[in-house]
């Protein structure tokens, strides 16, 4: 049985620490700030200027000048502050964000992560994800084993235009999660979804990865 | 005393508007953006101009009115995923697009306002946006030399000001407002509140009154959501 987005968003939770700070994309990875285990303490921290997010706010709450990086109704908390969009990527690429979790189009055995652009077909812009990920000291991806038409997104080397060259330090998908113990070493598989055997990981994953268990 | 204040945008804007001039506007989405000033930009006529702004606005909001009436030529942005006016002149080559990675943005505009040429970073190492970039090693780390960015006019947001100039942001309404405010040769700032001189706390300003050089009394406060979300209430 593969994980459900919120089983994925629940995993990466588990790697939250006490007294981290925190960035979550946009998409699953929000999910994971439901996750958040009891007795760790952490601040979540919003790209365009927000240290310290709160839940959605009730319809009483809302209010336009607050929003979070997905531009949603969000509120403060007694420990937020606001900084600027200087200051706020400051926080970022000084390495003072300990983690972040990301969604992705594709991720390589190298841990190079594409995630912003489609040639031709999606002109969005990178928003905050290359800063994000050439910043903060470790990253979490969770995305799908398997794209829709069934090929690997964690690849040899990917495809797509990058976001940031040997970057990922784990990636849980619906099926199993790698993890390496340094940016030097290669992915190794530490876990699979219930039912799915290392066999069938091995069968839909295009990336060179050393064998399940603990490295 | 020098007159900052002025009774309305048109007024604000006289003699500062040319074809193919360089606007940078504050604003995350569309939170804190200078509303009234974009209206009377669009009512201005003024064609050819390159946006300096994180998003372009949605469809029929923000910025996105000034891409309807095809008076930007081209947006230095890092995400304009909510505007399909935007893709659809992009990709019929009708508009120019630079993306830059959000953080670096904010930091080009700092810089930009503060006299600083360039500075390098490690964010793009690697990746499309350091196509043509100088990339230089530091303690053995890659990093990719990126510019200040200056404005002919700079426009912002903010919750309070006062007749100096001196201005006051609230909550994530701040965002990109406090570094475009310095990258302008004029920078005109529009206000929801007006205060009295000496009403602002000194140690409270977030934008010191040197880098505003108009000021206007904000009409056009709708502070348009983009994404609503409730909590569901649990009994």
């Amino acid at each position: 049985m593969p994980w459900t987005r919120d089983e994925m968003a629940a995993r990466a939770a588990r790697e939250l620490r006490d007294g981290f700070y925190v960035n979550l994309g946009i998409g699953i990875p929000t999910l994971v700030g439901g996750h958040i285990p009891p007795g760790v303490d952490v601040t979540l921290q919003s790209e365009n200027g927000i240290l310290g997010l709160g839940p959605f706010p009730t319809e009483a709450q809302v209010d336009p000048d607050i929003i979070n990086a997905g531009k949603q109704t969000i509120t403060e908390l007694d420990r937020t502050s606001y900084v600027s969009s200087a200051d706020s990527f400051g926080m970022i690429r000084g390495g003072h964000i300990n983690l972040s979790v990301l969604g992705a189009m594709e991720v390589s055995e190298k841990g190079d992560l594409a995630n912003w652009m489609v040639p031709g077909r999606m002109v969005k812009g990178p928003g905050g994800a290359m800063d994000l990920v050439a910043g903060v000291k470790r990253i979490i991806v969770l995305m799908d084993h398997v794209a829709k038409d069934g090929s690997s997104k964690f690849r040899r080397a990917c495809t797509l235009p990058l976001t940031g060259m040997n970057v990922v330090d784990m990636i849980i998908t619906d099926l199993a999660v790698f993890e390496r113990r340094s940016r030097q070493m290669p992915f190794a598989l530490m876990e699979t979804a219930p039912g799915i055997s290392a066999d069938r990981i091995r069968d839909s994953t295009e990336a060179f990865y050393i064998g399940k268990g603990p490295v | 005393m020098v007159q900052k204040f002025h009774p309305d945008a048109n007024s604000a804007l006289t003699g500062l508007l040319f074809d193919g001039m360089t606007i940078a506007a504050g604003g995350f989405g569309l939170c804190g953006i200078p509303e009234t000033l974009i209206a009377a930009i669009r009512d201005s006529g003024v064609k050819g101009i390159t946006v300096i702004s994180n998003n372009a606005g949605v469809d029929e909001f923000g910025l996105g009115v000034l891409l309807k009436t095809r008076q930007i030529a081209k947006m230095i942005a890092s995400y304009v995923g909510e505007n399909k006016e935007f893709e659809r002149q992009y990709l019929a080559g009708e508009l120019q697009i630079e993306f830059n990675p959000q953080g670096t943005l904010a930091e080009r505009l700092r810089a930009g306002g503060a006299g600083i040429a360039a500075f390098y970073t490690k964010t793009g190492v690697g990746t499309q946006i350091a196509l043509g970039k100088e990339v230089r090693e530091f303690n053995g780390d890659s990093y990719v030399m990126e510019t200040g960015l200056v404005a002919d006019l700079a426009i912002v947001k903010a919750w309070k000001g006062d007749p100096y100039g001196n201005l006051v942001y609230r909550k994530s309404a701040r965002n990109f407002n406090p570094m475009v405010a310095t990258c302008g040769r004029v920078t005109i700032a529009e206000v929801e509140h007006l205060a009295g001189p000496g009403e602002l706390e000194p140690d409270h300003i977030h934008t010191p009154g040197v880098f505003v050089q108009r000021l206007i009394i904000a009409v056009q406060n709708e502070k348009r959501i983009e994404q609503r979300v409730i909590r569901k209430e649990v009994a």
